[in-house]
């Protein structure tokens, strides 16, 4: 039962350190306070100017509202200047380095906002007439040929919203397409060291998870797969390159393996920006492979969405692709929106319209930019920063795994071993330091983990800034001589350590008026 | 009463046919700061080795398993506003439930209080 | 390449610094005969101005409803969203800030959703709403999901008038899981009722104002839902109406999901849209996707963390409440900024201008001959019936660069008997003169 991941989630101490005197509004200069919205409000204020209504007999079914709301009522400016001290309470890859693993935490170009917001494009309604959306419709279609260009895929279902909507769609077409042929298939095989997302996905499309350890070198251990084959098995489930940053080098057979069980191949593309133009998943025997738009092809993160998870599809499963989906043909661009037809076999649908457009605009103008050698050089600056950093680092903290890496580098906290100080602590520090921490405690599978991965945006200077920002405060833990200035850190941040057991055990999850709870 | 120990972590302390279960002091040290405990219905069947409860920090799920077959007769209502007992009173206030044990001799195969004890050492 | 730094010189200081040959020695893992040499068989790189002329092109052959008379609705909507909520999303710190992990340089993104779990809980009239979902109909098999959780039954019974592809992602969704749905028929009259709630019924979903737009109190079925052990989930799919509308929660709805696009979201063809799913407190252990929390730091101060994490994929991996990772971030900030411009004042005045505009134009149309209005209650967007069929009409008034309406074939085909009716969505962005344009074009094509 015991799950390794005990970290401390409350801070230690009554953070007595603090060397900066308090002020009387709580602000520090450019760091401004800005209480919830709710705490501004006077009624009488708008922040928006409105007709008069027209006068007309409502026809609400005599079910109109009567009660107040409880919604604050502020001027424009207020509003502004409420998100502008909000935003500069955040971290942004604009401002620094955001090494974060797994994330791709990569440039955002701007000419891929303006695009978003482009007239015919931004503006247009999802169940307008197909004769007067067919630019836009042309752009979907033109964006799903280069993703089956760049992967080798022969079919790309569009509509899933993200990440992890894409592992279901793709997931959800390997059911199908078992159950086409009359097969009951039970089992999915998924690493160890997968994300999170994927055993999740199985158990939601009704298969068991059935684990399989690694090797010494990171990797999926092979035997120990092919033992695990049988009949029941649906498939596997395997991220390349995986989450220790590596690149599956059985992955042929692996596919060969579970293609010769009659089962499919699920590659988690979370970190196919690593083997953009050096390798095609088509190649490798993919069956089904997500792109996270907001990784590999830079649409904005947002804070945590939205994203876009576009699946490439290889011959056997495209048939099942959920609707709706765009076709060209002799007339011009059309939409299949119904399971019939030639989507007789489709697994359904999966969101209430066609997909994410604003992110395939943006993503569509980001692949035209770099165009063929563009994406090229994204995998090799992305993995030649990765390995960098490595290297910079590994006579300081212990590389689990041997060799290169992929697009990240991998390391373990056995140099901390004895110091007192955690992952965690490390991490903590880095933020004083102007840096947005990496991935920690992932993958699971190895002990204290931290993730680093730079991408291809970043330069040369960066990375030695911050490969000798991460030697100084790995000796200085390894010194000893001072375990609180790690334990209090980070000391400059808008916010220092939060209480999050304090928050799980009583739920705060709104804002109400005084007096209300 | 004598505690005894599983494999996975819990401990049982048995009155008349009443086993109370828990999780140790050893299992709530290395899930840090509990927050949440689900506890089973009253009047549930347990197998031993089914899913008897679900303990949470915040950072991890683990679920606790029936060390002993029989009925749930009675939970720990207290959890529910208080999960810190589990960190700071495991084998006492922090109890999870009580079953009434249909099987004697799941017992027998359960360590005693010094055996647990080499156990977790050779974790270690 | 104006995005990629390296110089052709660093890099062979770093491969040299790595102690490799050339970066093709970093790649040495993948398969030979996988490799791919050369470069992929597309364009090369673009200048910024080529791909802005490029993305223009492919804009020029829409017709905007911007440009156009457009009464479009049917779950997307076309409202004015005020300059300052574009302005503040394109913000550096919102727009390219990853998911709020570290909360001690994340505050800004975490009161933000704070913010708006708070706003979306109030309009819904529910006890607290989670940091979004992908969309309305992702939201509503979400929802499904979750009744069957707290319910531990396994069926849900979905109205037939509730919006047709929320329906198919609601079946799509749980089609491999041990849970199952039944629909009613789809009934643009109104009339059919929910069947009897049997004891294996998890819970009851429908939408209000309907896929036709009729707005029903919907009291008495929550009255029935409660009695059977079931829930009632309430899908919202124009959120404007809770500005005028008693809220679900007042009706007794225990799960409400909606979708938030028309509060400072554009319509963008169909997404990023922003799923709402709010719900009662005893609830919130089984809810799906991410939640934030009000807590305090080192030095006492109030502070914001996502919490209750342990429900989520990466904690609790194949038994998680959902496989959702992702909120809709950004579009909840913009929902939420949009919001607090509007304040209780504005956005009860958005609902009456809409409601007041809509009832104003259903009387116009009704009066046409031929053309009757089938609802006696709606917010801005009610069912029209034609004497011929709607498809046909709408492609017409297109051709007169009029964007009159969704005709109720192009969601429900399968149904013969409904292709003559028209969904009419009015807003606070349609002028009188719109109106009187589709009006007379109505009377031309029919």
């Amino acid at each position: 039962m015991l799950n390794n991941v005990g970290r401390q989630t409350r801070p230690e101490g009554a953070g007595g350190d603090t060397e900066m005197p308090e002020t009387f509004t709580g602000n520090r200069a450019l760091n401004l306070e800005t209480p919830l919205i709710f705490e501004q409000g006077v009624p009488g204020r708008i922040g928006v100017d409105l007709p008069e209504p027209k006068k007309v007999k409502a026809k609400l079914g005599g079910l109109a509202r009567k009660g107040r709301i409880g919604l604050p009522d502020l001027s424009e400016p207020q509003v502004l200047r409420h998100y502008v001290r909000l935003s500069r309470q955040n971290y942004s890859i604009d401002a620094g380095f955001y090494p974060l693993g797994s994330c791709t935490m990569k440039h955002n170009p701007r000419i891929n906002e303006k695009a978003a917001r482009m007239p015919g494009l931004g503006d247009i309604h999802p169940l307008q007439p197909e004769s007067t959306v067919q630019g836009a419709l042309a752009l979907v279609y033109e964006l799903a040929e280069w993703l089956k260009t760049i992967t080798g895929m022969p079919a790309v279902a569009m509509s899933p919203a993200a990440g992890a909507h894409g592992e279901l769609c793709g997931v959800m077409a390997m059911r199908a397409a078992h159950e086409a042929r009359g097969e009951v298939r039970t089992r999915i095989l998924v690493p160890e060291s997968a994300h999170g997302t994927n055993p999740a996905t199985a158990a939601l499309c009704g298969y068991k998870v059935d684990s399989v350890p690694a090797r010494a070198d990171g990797r999926m251990d092979l035997e120990a797969f092919e033992a695990k084959l049988g009949p029941d098995v649906a498939g596997v489930m395997l991220t390349n390159p995986n989450t220790c940053g590596l690149f599956e080098n059985d992955i042929r057979k692996i596919a060969d393996l579970v293609h010769a069980a009659g089962g499919y191949f699920y590659c988690d593309g979370a970190n196919f920006n690593a083997i953009l133009g050096r390798t095609r998943p088509g190649d490798l025997g993919v069956d089904a492979m997500h792109i996270n738009l907001h990784k590999t092809f830079s649409t904005p993160h947002g804070g945590g969405g939205p994203g876009s998870g576009p699946v490439v599809l290889s011959d056997a499963l495209a048939p099942f692709a959920p609707v709706p989906y765009v076709v060209k043909d002799d007339n011009g661009y059309r939409l299949q929106e119904d399971v019939e037809g030639d989507a007789a076999q489709s697994f359904g649908r999966m969101k209430t319209f066609h997909g994410q457009m604003g992110m395939f605009i943006r993503a569509l103008a980001y692949m035209l930019s770099h165009g063929a050698d563009g994406l090229k050089q994204i995998a090799e600056d992305a993995v030649l920063n990765a390995n960098y950093i490595r290297v910079g680092l590994k006579d300081v903290l212990h590389t689990p795994f041997d060799g290169v890496c992929m697009h990240e580098a991998l390391f373990d906290d056995s140099t901390l071993k004895d110091t007192g100080v955690s992952t965690l602590d490390i991490a903590k520090a880095m933020i004083d330091e102007g840096y947005h921490p990496m991935t920690m405690y992932f993958p699971l599978v190895v002990h204290g983990a931290m993730l680093v991965e730079p991408t291809e945006s970043e330069t040369k200077e960066t990375l030695d800034l911050f490969i000798g920002t991460m030697r100084h405060l790995v000796d200085k833990a390894r010194t000893g001589n001072d375990p609180d200035f790690f334990k209090n850190a980070p000391r400059y941040s808008p916010r220092r350590r939060l209480d999050e057991t304090g928050a799980a055990r009583k739920p705060i999850l709104r804002w109400a008026p005084e007096g209300t709870e | 009463m004598t505690i005894k120990y599983s494999k996975d972590h819990e401990w049982v302390t048995l009155d008349g046919d009443v086993a109370t279960v828990g999780i140790s002091n050893y299992a709530q040290e290395q899930l840090g700061d509990v927050v949440f405990v689900e506890v089973p219905e009253v009047g549930a069947e347990m197998s031993k080795g089914d899913e008897l409860a679900v303990v949470e920090s915040v950072k991890a799920a683990s679920e606790v398993y029936a060390p002993v077959a029989g009925e749930v007769v009675e939970v720990n209502q207290d959890l529910e506003d208080n999960p810190s007992f589990v960190n700071e009173d495991a084998t006492g206030q922090g109890w999870f439930a009580r079953i009434k044990v249909a099987n004697a001799s799941d017992l027998d195969e359960l360590m005693s209080e010094d055996e647990y004890k080499s156990f977790v050492e050779g974790l270690e | 390449m104006r995005y990629l730094p390296h110089t052709d010189d660093e890099r062979r200081a770093m491969l040299e610094a790595i102690g490799v040959g050339s970066v093709d020695d970093l790649f040495t893992d993948i398969p030979e005969e996988a490799r791919l040499n050369g470069l992929l068989d597309l364009p090369g790189h673009a200048t910024e101005m080529e791909v802005d002329a490029r993305m223009r092109a492919f804009g020029a052959e829409n017709l905007s409803p911007a440009a156009a008379p457009s009464f479009l609705g049917a779950g997307a909507y076309r409202h004015h969203v005020p300059s300052v909520v574009d302005h503040l999303i394109q913000r550096s710190e919102f727009l390219t800030a990853y998911t709020p992990y570290q909360p001690e340089i994340s505050q800004g993104t975490l009161q933000a959703l704070f913010e708006f779990q708070t706003q979306v809980a109030m309009i819904t009239g529910m006890d607290v709403a989670n940091a979004s979902m992908y969309d309305g109909a992702t939201s509503c098999a979400e929802a499904v999901l979750m009744a069957c959780r707290v319910t531990r039954r396994k069926h849900a019974i979905l109205s037939g008038n509730l919006h047709p592809h929320y329906r198919d992602v609601t079946r799509t969704t749980l089609q491999y899981t041990e849970f199952s749905v039944e629909e009613t028929d789809v009934d643009p009259q109104g009339k059919t009722d929910i069947p009897e709630i049997g004891k294996d019924i998890a819970c009851v979903v429908v939408q209000n104002p309907d896929f036709f737009g009729r707005i029903q109190d919907l009291t008495a079925l929550a009255e029935r839902c409660h009695e059977a052990g079931a829930l009632l989930v309430v899908v919202v799919t124009e959120v404007v109406s809770l500005g005028a509308m008693m809220s679900p929660g007042e009706m007794g709805a225990d799960i409400v999901v909606g979708e938030g696009q028309s509060i400072g979201v554009p319509l963008s063809f169909g997404g990023p849209y922003v799923g709402l799913l709010a719900t009662r407190q005893k609830f919130v252990r089984q809810m799906p996707g991410r939640l934030c929390g009000e807590t305090v730091d080192q030095e006492g101060k109030r502070g914001f963390v996502l919490t209750l994490s342990t429900r989520e994929q990466h904690i609790r991996r194949e038994k998680a409440t959902s496989n959702i990772c992702t909120n809709a971030g950004l579009c909840s900030l913009a929902f939420s900024i949009h919001m607090s411009l509007l304040g209780e004042a504005g956005f009860t005045k958005l609902a009456e201008i809409n409601h007041a505009a809509a009832v104003a134009a259903a009387e116009e149309i009704d009066g046409i001959e031929g053309v009757s209005v089938l609802n006696d209650s709606f917010f801005n967007e009610f069912t029209v019936a034609l004497p011929v069929p709607a498809e046909k009409v709408v492609s017409q008034l297109a051709d007169q660069g009029i964007l009159g309406g969704v005709p109720v074939s192009r969601l429900v085909p399968s149904q013969k008997d409904l292709e003559n009716l028209l969904l009419v969505t009015v807003t606070e962005t349609n002028s009188s003169d719109d109106v009187a344009k589709l009006v007379a074009a109505l009377k031309e094509v029919i």
